[in-house]
């Protein structure tokens, strides 16, 4: 389940985000949390769930709420090895989206196989 | 009666019960999350449709955009800023916030 790698032990973080972004601090934080882990090398996927699905809506334009649009810092997500990005189809239908709404490439899964990806972890943090 | 939203409509029952008490000719604005009921072709937009039919929906533009809802409104749902909330909370009797 696991692999070495010059530190240790590289262990499987999941990273569940079930909250729209904005509304909570949930979203910024759970991101925050991600790109740390990136840096410890560790195995990392990252899953949406529900409303947490509309963090990655395009589009997001945070100017007249004077707040950070976090949007874009999904897409550096790449430099950091972080790739798996996985989306529930369900979650996308019901709010009338599709993976080509989405500011980065993502795997859209059903719920069946979202279970599979959260059986496979080591670790799972929950925002 | 003006009423205002601010939870997902997918997560929570706030505009549910709101658009269960609102009365004809009331208003409602959607604000914050609550933005998001404002979306076309989503589960509950057919709610939405149903409750303009008997009240105002507004929803305030500066939450529409910062989560990209921007280009997905539905019709008949009017955008407003927030010079425009407090135009609402002006015009109305009473402000009743669904949280």
């Amino acid at each position: 389940m696991t692999e070495e790698n010059a530190g240790g032990v590289a262990k499987r973080f999941l990273y569940v985000n079930r909250r729209a972004p904005y509304g909570s601090i949930y979203a910024l934080e759970s991101l925050e949390v991600v790109l740390i882990g990136a840096a410890f090398e560790q195995d990392v996927s990252l899953a949406f769930l529900g409303d947490g699905v509309y963090q990655l809506a395009k589009g997001q334009d945070t100017k007249g709420l004077e707040v950070k649009n976090f949007s874009p810092t999904f897409r550096a997500l790449e430099d950091y090895d972080v790739t798996k990005l996985y989306v529930e189809k369900e979650a996308l239908e019901a709010r009338g989206l599709t993976a080509a709404d989405l500011v980065v490439p993502v795997e859209v899964v059903d719920a069946a196989r979202m279970a599979e990806i959260m059986e496979a972890q080591d670790v799972i943090l929950s925002f | 009666m003006l009423h205002t939203v601010n939870k997902s409509p997918f997560e929570h029952k706030a505009l549910e019960t709101c658009l269960k008490f609102a009365r004809q000719g009331s208003a409602v604005l959607l604000i914050e999350d609550g933005v998001y009921a404002a979306a076309r072709d989503t589960a509950v937009a057919k709610e939405v449709q149903e409750a303009l039919k008997r009240v105002q929906v507004y929803a305030l533009k500066p939450d529409v955009e910062a989560r990209g809802m921007q280009n997905r409104v539905m019709d008949g749902v009017r955008l407003v800023d927030y010079g425009g909330f407090v135009d609402l909370v002006v015009e109305h009797n009473a402000v009743q916030s669904w949280l």
